[in-house]
């Protein structure tokens, strides 16, 4: 026998998306809003993002080499969260906050679970409400200093438009009327990355085009919780309130980028949808009758761990089984 | 009636420009043939020749060794060599009847003269495909005679022809569908005269627009026959999926098309039926395409059965380069083969040669529960769980996962971004149980 050909199992051919492409394809997907956040809050935003992604890829690499595990081609995932982390710090937060959170996300919430594809909440959100719980002050501040020295570089075009403390959704629970298109195209304070709904939509749009997320989870999530807002928000049929609500604090972020996490989300199709509805129904109850005015990351990493759950109660039918006859 | 598609699938990229307008070649060997016994699911066929015994085209060779299994027929003239086992496609060692091709073709009497199947008697159609070693042609090789002799024979309402050839380079069946439509139609004819009540359909991906009107002309004139245009993707062709699509019926792993009132046929048996009883001429000769970027001239072949895969591959102008990999069959199904010396037996659809090997380019990372592999099941399960199980060795949580009901037709590993061998966990895991079931 002279040469003898390859042989493995069938298929033998791919479709040529890896997990490199798709976790290439989120980063892609979260640049619009990172530029928003960066030209709205200077080079600091920038700064954050970059020490928030930094850390998560060292932490990850370190851990990966101390535990010897082995090294496949690399995917990206660490640097998808870190962008995540850095997307929900305030721009005025000391930079040593984000590099906590994203130690705390891949090896706490990641690594130590068995990591890639074995954490049971989503690593950026788990490092968020861990900061939000430890840091809870430094995590609040969003008073931009203004017009003082090197401001406007340092915190771009918010020093200038004078934006105050309170978020806009924080004003909404305080009853206050927001701007709208502010809320919509990002011109108002908060976290780095959330600002923007118009940019968010821009990268969940690549995103689709991709075919890298389905539009069950967030569909499902926005409806819910428009419903929601409707029947129990306390401002009967408004719009402009639901509008309101829906473009600000982090609801778009989360219901594109971090409740269509692949990991944390469930695997079948009625279970996307099941997944939804809870996020929907649990952001509503949070923002309107707890204490605070944020209420999507609770809702997800809650609705996390109800993901096992979720998919056992809709496993599809196989394709025949009590089918005719 | 069926909406003409199946949820899930894939749309892999169809490599069938490289052989769909080459006319098909018929090929005379003069070299060595190779009668596996087994090329059908079944018992295999008893040798009916001793070494040294001449041997005609047409001349039954092997005896059909049950009533689920099927004969084997000479496809040349010569003397037989050897009864021996030999290397066949799947890699194992059958018990092969080798011939000695004298080049000449001569045939038994009788070879090839034209009849009337009107004046035949069903039971008469019936005892000639027996006789003729047809089974089927699109990979499986279920005898035919059986599936044409279903338990409720006026149960049956539909007869499906399944043209889909969904395969990616495949188009074996659709230069038979323009070169020879009227066999085609001719052979669906006689398998509905088995069953009066029954209507035909001719299912035909919506990307073989040729072939449909090539066949609605000739069908035009035929109350009973009809053709169904399904969406092309991949796994259209399988047999449930493919039932679904064009009635709408669905059935599962433990029952038959039958039991829902179908029977299903490819395109080249069908082909084989009319020639068995309108032209006398038994099963041997298939079309085999002969593609992929390592082949010289990627075309199409009538092959006589038993013919070494070498020969057709050298037929089309050889080799380029150093291939990595062989497959007999589709992309998606087929098998690799070490080596091109097997010979083409029933049911090998296409010899694919291709210079670089996409399997070992993909490395197995963790699984990131992205879901593709559920969205793509066509038989709607849950991969992902299924393989976990399978790692595990969990045979019985296997089973909950209905792991039984898939049929291996790869879309799941094709889709997978994390590279995971998912069929061929699958495979090893369907075996196990079926082997475990039989012990009991």
């Amino acid at each position: 026998m002279s040469k003898m050909y390859n042989v493995s199992a069938s298929p033998h051919i791919r479709s040529g998306v890896t997990t490199s492409t798709i976790m290439r394809d989120v980063a892609i997907a979260l640049m619009p809003a990172c530029a928003l956040g960066v030209y709205q809050f200077g080079l600091r935003a920038l700064l954050i993002l970059l020490v928030s992604t930094l850390t998560c890829a060292a932490t990850e690499y370190i851990y990966l080499r101390l535990m010897k595990r082995q090294q496949g081609p690399y995917e990206c995932s660490a640097i998808v969260t870190g962008m995540l982390i850095g997307m929900n710090m305030p721009p005025t937060v000391p930079l040593w906050i984000p590099v906590v959170g994203s130690v705390f996300a891949i090896l706490v919430v990641k690594q130590v679970f068995g990591g890639l594809g074995q954490n049971f909440m989503n690593p950026a959100l788990g490092a968020r409400c861990f900061l939000f719980l430890c840091y809870a002050e430094r995590m609040n501040t969003f008073q931009i200093p203004q017009k003082v020295g090197n401001a406007i570089i340092n915190y771009g075009a918010a020093s200038v438009d004078g934006i105050s403390g309170a978020t806009p959704l924080a004003a909404l629970k305080a009853g206050e009327t927001i701007s709208l298109f502010d809320a919509f195209f990002g011109f108002t304070g908060g976290v780095i990355g959330e600002t923007s709904a118009a940019m968010i939509l821009l990268g969940a749009a690549y995103m689709v085009y991709r075919k890298v997320i389905s539009l069950r989870i967030p569909l499902a999530y926005l409806l819910t919780f428009s419903v929601f807002v409707l029947l129990l928000g306390g401002h009967g049929f408004d719009f402009y309130f639901l509008a309101c609500q829906l473009c600000t604090g982090g609801l778009m972020l989360g219901a594109f980028f971090m409740a269509t996490d692949y990991v944390t989300s469930p695997i079948t199709k009625g279970g996307q949808i099941v997944f939804g509805i809870l996020l929907g129904i649990l952001t509503g109850l949070f923002r309107f009758y707890g204490n605070n005015a944020e209420g999507v990351s609770y809702a997800i990493i809650i609705a996390n761990l109800l993901v096992p759950l979720i998919e056992k109660m809709t496993m599809p039918r196989p394709f025949g089984k009590g089918g005719l006859k | 009636m069926g909406k003409g598609t199946f949820s899930g699938g894939v749309h892999p990229w169809d490599g069938k420009e490289l052989s769909k307008d080459k006319p098909i070649v018929r090929l005379e060997p003069k070299s060595e043939m190779v009668f596996p016994m087994a090329q059908h699911i079944g018992a295999p066929a008893n040798p009916v020749v001793a070494v040294g015994d001449a041997v005609l085209v047409g001349q039954c060779i092997g005896e059909a060794g049950g009533f689920v299994s099927a004969n084997i027929i000479s496809s040349v003239s010569g003397t037989v060599k050897a009864i021996e086992p030999r290397q066949t496609v799947s890699g194992a060692k059958v018990l092969s009847v080798v011939i000695d091709n004298d080049g000449e073709y001569k045939t038994v009497p009788g070879f090839g003269e034209k009849r009337d199947y009107k004046t035949l008697t069903p039971q008469e159609i019936r005892d000639i495909i027996k006789e003729a070693g047809i089974v089927g042609m699109g990979g499986a090789g279920f005898p035919t005679h059986v599936k044409l002799t279903p338990k409720n024979p006026n149960d049956i309402e539909y007869i499906l022809v399944n043209a889909a050839e969904c395969e990616p380079y495949l188009t074996s069946d659709y230069r038979e569908m323009l070169e020879e439509p009227e066999k085609l139609v001719g052979g669906l004819r006689i398998a509905l005269s088995l069953f009066p009540d029954a209507e035909g359909l001719i299912c035909i991906e919506n990307n073989k627009p040729a072939a449909v009107a090539v066949l609605n002309e000739l069908i035009k004139n035929d109350k009973n026959i009809k053709i169904k245009v399904l969406k092309a993707k991949y796994p259209q062709g399988a047999e449930r999926n493919l039932v679904y699509a064009a009635t709408g019926r669905q059935f599962n792993s433990t029952m038959l098309p039958a039991d829902v009132g179908c029977i299903v046929q490819n395109v080249d048996t069908i082909c084989a039926i009319y020639r068995a009883v309108a032209e006398n001429t038994p099963l041997v000769r298939r079309i085999v395409t002969v593609s992929g970027d390592s082949v010289k001239e990627p075309q199409n072949f009538n092959v006589p059965i038993g013919t070494s895969h070498a020969e057709v591959v050298e037929a089309a102008g050889g080799l380029v380069g150093e291939p990595k990999k062989i497959i007999s069959g589709g992309p998606m199904m087929g098998v690799a083969m070490y080596t091109l010396d097997v010979p083409v037996q029933k049911t090998s659809s296409a010899i694919l040669a291709f210079a670089e090997d996409e399997v070992e380019q993909y490395e197995s990372s963790p699984c990131i529960r992205c879901g593709r592999c559920v969205g793509v099941c066509p038989s709607h399960l849950v991969p992902q769980k299924m393989e976990i199980a399978a790692r595990l060795f969990d045979n019985e949580a296997f089973e909950k996962l209905s792991g039984m009901e898939c049929y291996e037709c790869g879309s799941c590993t094709y889709v997978c971004p994390a590279g995971r061998r998912l069929t061929q966990a699958f495979k090893q895991t369907r075996r196990a149980v079926l082997d475990a079931r039989r012990k009991k």
